[in-house]
């Protein structure tokens, strides 16, 4: 996994709530068995109209969205489906952090097993972002060792996060490799049974 | 001071702990689909890594495949992930119930009917709804591929313990209100994410009064209220149901295994996080109006106006999902017409399921202008459905009678519903293109659905008075 300690980038604003892994990534696409060159198929059927040509009304075709690396949305981002074709296709198309007041949980754990990092902060603040988001873009800054996002007037507003998954974005680690070190523990556990 | 079901099984699947760190969590039984394990199988192959223990890890494939002649899959990408999944199993000796295999099916139906799933269990699946298994007893969620990988590879995960919520259902059913009315009035109630970082316990008279299958559709849609996992303490329906199934043990050794079983049972003095209340009698046949499975509403009751949303947000997505199931505020729920009827999917899809839609339909027609089907939770729920006379009845009735698998759940196979039609689903989800692009998916209970389908539209069953049809 690519480490993560900060990141710098504008801002594109999804203003709904209980955006489900269906809409992030729709089943049509899930037959793939790679991992990758999933950001073309993101949020398909909202992005595109009959014959594949772009949406004008769907928030993320908005000019000023263009190149957009965090995103911004509303309660209960990713609830639903397990698939973590969401996070990959996210990823894909060009987002390094998702910020909501709310995310479903599934989800939520897919992101930093990718390194793409989902935060979550006050429903006042997000609102906020998203309404000031809807017709120009800014900017923010996401310090991870710091747990802040710095916005444009040099504001800084703090986040939690779960210090184990904050330890293995910032150093890049693989979890399974890591896992694998506590085999004395998992014999002992099996043998006990 | 005593606890709850789901503290014992967290505490018993402990391989290490430590402050500031999720525990280590040991899994008893890993269930893989097509879907969501190749990549899971590559990462492994790539790192040069093994399935630890093949011998807890059991695969079937149920996602893509065709529930007509099932073996000639003209979808080429699915095809490749069905084969992928055979080699995978043979490479890493993991069993698997393919296309041939008598014990084929949705993975959340096969894995009780082959006593696999059992209390006191930590089972997991690359599938949001392996909370199916809750209903067990059994600590039972759904992950994602990265942890499908950590799964096969070190058969533990780390987990941060959960909160634990109650959600205690009193009462007592009225007759034509089932299982899937008691969670659709739950979800309707409580919103899409009571239970996110959750738990749930459901328990109270009426959850003891369900029969297995019933509980496991309750326990299946748990995910729909945003919990991590939903299950019921194990009681006598739970023993009598795994008795003399395969895996579970028989004889003085099934015996043995009961008496442990019964000490998982929440303790009485248990303390829970938080609790919800619903009363079963108040609970009527529902029905869902929107795109999420909180947007339902009883039989008798109509479709809402955006202005009955309490923030502007919510006012938005009331618009957004009435623009996209083309209804208008005030529609009474009973003059909506439909032109499909699913039953199926791992929710509804078990023998009883089958049972309670085929008792109404005996002697009736499927109305003119809709296309219904019955797909089989698995391969032995169709046989048995066969040898009951059931799908004589379904097929008489005008439904298609099909082979088992995901089917029009969420339409990664062929079949799927055409753009603008609405179909009377079974199943969990009536998101946005969920069974098919620009289809509008209306969910229920099967009974439900089996009297739209005589209907072409939503009809109370509690005034058709199905109990008396046999």
């Amino acid at each position: 996994m690519e480490a993560f300690r900060e990141h710098r980038g504008s801002v594109a604003s999804l203003p709904y709530v209980n955006v489900d892994t269906d809409q992030i990534i729709p089943k049509q696409f899930l037959k793939r068995v790679e991992r990758t060159g999933f950001g073309q198929f993101l949020f398909y059927n909202w992005r595109f109209l009959d014959g594949d040509s772009k949406n004008p009304d769907f928030p993320l075709n908005q000019p000023h969205m263009e190149g957009a690396s965090i995103l911004i949305s509303d309660h209960n981002f990713g609830c639903g489906s397990s698939r973590e074709h969401a996070a990959w296709a996210l990823q894909d198309y060009g987002f390094k952090v998702i910020i909501a007041p709310s995310f479903g949980d599934i989800f939520y754990n897919n992101s930093f097993k990718n390194g793409l990092l989902p935060l979550r902060m006050p429903e006042d603040i997000v609102h906020s972002w998203l309404e000031k988001g809807k017709e120009s873009t800014f900017q923010l800054r996401v310090n991870l060792e710091e747990q802040t996002i710095e916005d444009e007037e040099g504001a800084h507003h703090s986040f939690d996060i779960d210090p184990y998954w904050k330890n293995m974005l910032i150093y890049g680690l693989d979890e399974i490799g890591i896992t694998l070190q506590y085999e004395d523990y998992l014999k002992e556990y099996e043998a006990a049974k | 001071m005593g606890k709850t079901i789901i503290e014992k099984i967290w505490d018993r699947h402990k391989v290490y702990q430590e402050e500031a760190k999720p525990d280590l969590l040991y899994i008893d039984l890993h269930l893989v689909h097509e879907v969501t394990s190749p990549q899971a199988f590559e990462g492994l192959r790539l790192a040069g890594r093994d399935v630890r223990r093949p011998d807890l890890t059991y695969a079937t494939m149920d996602h893509n495949i065709p529930t007509k002649d099932r073996w000639s899959i003209t979808d080429q990408i699915a095809k490749k992930q069905i084969d992928v999944l055979v080699d995978n199993c043979n490479e890493f000796g993991v069993e698997l119930a393919g296309l041939d295999s008598p014990n084929n099916g949705i993975v959340h139906i096969i894995g009780p009917e082959l006593g696999l799933t059992q209390p006191g269990k930590t089972i997991v699946c690359g599938d949001s709804h392996t909370s199916t298994h809750g209903a067990f007893g059994a600590l039972a969620f759904g992950i994602g591929t990265s942890e499908v990988e950590h799964v096969l590879a070190t058969q533990s995960l780390w987990q941060n313990r959960p909160k634990t919520m109650e959600v205690k259902i009193d009462g007592r059913l009225s007759s034509g209100v089932s299982a899937k009315d008691i969670i659709l009035a739950l979800i309707a109630k409580y919103g899409v994410n009571f239970g996110t970082g959750h738990v749930v316990e459901y328990r109270g008279e009426a959850i003891r009064g369900l029969t297995m299958e019933e509980r496991m559709t309750i326990c299946n849609m748990s995910i729909e209220g945003g919990a991590r996992a939903g299950l019921i303490s194990p009681d006598q329906v739970t023993f009598d149901y795994l008795e003399g199934r395969p895996n579970v043990p028989q004889g003085e050794a099934y015996q043995a295994q009961v008496e442990e079983w019964k000490q998982l049972a929440t303790d009485e003095d248990a303390a829970f996080d938080s609790t919800l209340t619903l009363d079963a009698s108040e609970v009527k046949p529902m029905v869902t109006w929107g795109t999420n499975p909180g947007q339902g509403v009883a039989i008798d009751g109509t479709v809402p106006a955006p202005e009955e949303g309490k923030t502007e947000t919510e006012q938005r997505a009331i618009r957004q999902s009435l623009d996209y199931m083309g209804l208008t505020p005030g529609t009474k729920m009973e003059d909506i017409q439909i032109q499909h009827v699913f039953l199926g999917s791992c929710t509804n899809a078990r023998l009883s399921d089958l049972r309670e839609a085929a008792r109404y339909l005996i002697g009736k027609k499927v109305a003119k202008g809709v296309r219904a089907m019955v797909v089989p939770g698995s391969m032995k729920v169709k046989r048995q459905a066969e040898e009951e006379g059931l799908s004589k009845v379904f097929i008489d009735a005008g439904f298609d009678w099909r082979d088992a698998g995901c089917s029009m759940c969420l339409g990664m196979n062929p079949d799927q519903v055409p753009e603008g039609e609405r179909c009377a689903s079974t199943s969990n989800r009536n998101f946005e293109g969920r069974q098919g692009k620009g289809a509008r998916t209306h969910l229920m209970s099967p009974v439900m659905a089996a009297a739209a389908a005589v209907h072409g539209r939503f009809v109370d069953v509690r005034e058709l008075d199905v109990t008396t049809q046999a």
